[in-house]
């Protein structure tokens, strides 16, 4: 590991810190029955589907095309997820049989 | 008037409880999971058990684990987090009404405010005769329990259980595309969403896996803030 005891307790102290800002702040903020400007009721609608294709990148940011398995389980096992996904919609089945897929293909075959 | 307080309290529990049920099943096998990955990423159980305590945000916590093990960037881990969390800025503002006057359990029902317990509390519908203060907390609480208790489960079982777990971070890739797909079915208009896929993709590229996250972050929010009269002429998404 390379950071350090103190720097991981900085690390979650900030994630605790972003994530209680984004749950106190409308409460702080709008304490009568003022209206929320538009602009911030704008981006509470688009963020999440940005934010989301974000984390699916980030997620597979160490992903090499061009070399050791070419992100063929990634590719594999994501389309497993959306088949799944849009067939039964059950959101536990459609993680747990992508993540399975994954296993058995990096552990067996890549 | 303690009996009659006491009676209200256990009213407001068998309530609550069966609207948790569902989350009972997702936040173990969910909560189970992040400990494994945890132990996996080299944790020992201590970081899921407190983290799961503390933070109570399911998706932030396995970025969390990613950002420990990478290289020290506090600002870098407010920001994803912000980013990540934004959603709950809207909860708390349809939530503005809801939780007004009810004293010191306001302060627990905002800071274990995840997408669950929120949508149980928004939605619920809460009998007349039931004390609403502590129907929200035990949902809150239990929910809270659930995933704490999973998490730490995890953490615990994957130091002793010995099975070959390569591949298991997947897990998290697996959830991210589920929960993005889920927004893409709910959306009629799907530019943000795949302006969420290209840009970091091209920041990817330009900046490198360590770097690209912060810059990924500041073009999302400068195309979505350029592109506002487009996205929202063509009917708003969900």
């Amino acid at each position: 590991m390379s950071m350090t005891f103190s720097q991981q307790v900085i690390t979650i102290a900030m994630v605790v810190l972003g994530t209680m800002l984004t749950r106190f702040l409308p409460f702080l903020l709008f304490p009568g029955e003022k209206r929320t400007p538009a602009y911030i009721q704008y981006l509470g609608r688009v963020l999440p589907s940005a934010v989301f294709g974000l984390l699916v990148v980030y997620c597979l940011k160490n992903v090499h095309l061009f070399s050791g398995s070419h992100g063929i389980p990634e590719a594999v096992s994501i389309a497993l997820v959306v088949g799944l996904h849009l067939w039964k919609r059950q959101m536990l089945l459609s993680i747990a049989g992508g993540t399975i897929c994954y296993m058995l293909l990096v552990q067996t075959i890549f | 008037m303690v009996q009659l307080e006491r009676k209200k309290i256990k009213k407001a529990f068998q309530a609550a409880f069966p609207h948790t049920i569902p989350i009972f099943t997702g936040f173990w096998f969910l909560g189970m999971t992040y400990g494994v990955y945890m132990h996996v990423c080299g944790f020992s159980f201590w970081y899921p058990m407190v983290m799961s305590l503390v933070i109570f945000a399911g998706s932030v916590e396995f970025v969390a684990a990613n950002l420990l093990l990478g290289a020290f960037n506090p600002l870098q881990a407010l920001t994803l987090t912000l980013m990540i969390n934004a959603r709950h800025l809207f909860y708390g503002i349809s939530m503005l009404e809801k939780f007004r006057g009810m004293g010191w359990k306001k302060f627990y029902l905002i800071f274990g405010m995840c997408d669950e317990s929120f949508s149980i509390n928004y939605t619920a519908e809460i009998p007349s005769d039931v004390d609403k203060g502590w129907f929200m907390f035990f949902v809150t609480l239990l929910n809270h329990f659930y995933w704490f208790f999973g998490a730490t489960l995890g953490g615990v079982l994957g130091a002793l259980v010995q099975f070959n777990t390569e591949g298991l971070d997947f897990v998290m890739t697996a959830m991210f595309v589920v929960i993005f797909l889920e927004q893409w079915l709910k959306e009629t208009k799907h530019t943000s969403a795949l302006l969420g896929l290209f840009l970091p993709t091209v920041c990817l590229v330009l900046f490198g896996a360590e770097n690209f996250m912060l810059p990924a972050m500041a073009a999302l929010l400068a195309a979505l803030t350029l592109l506002r009269t487009h996205i929202e002429k063509g009917g708003a998404s969900s």
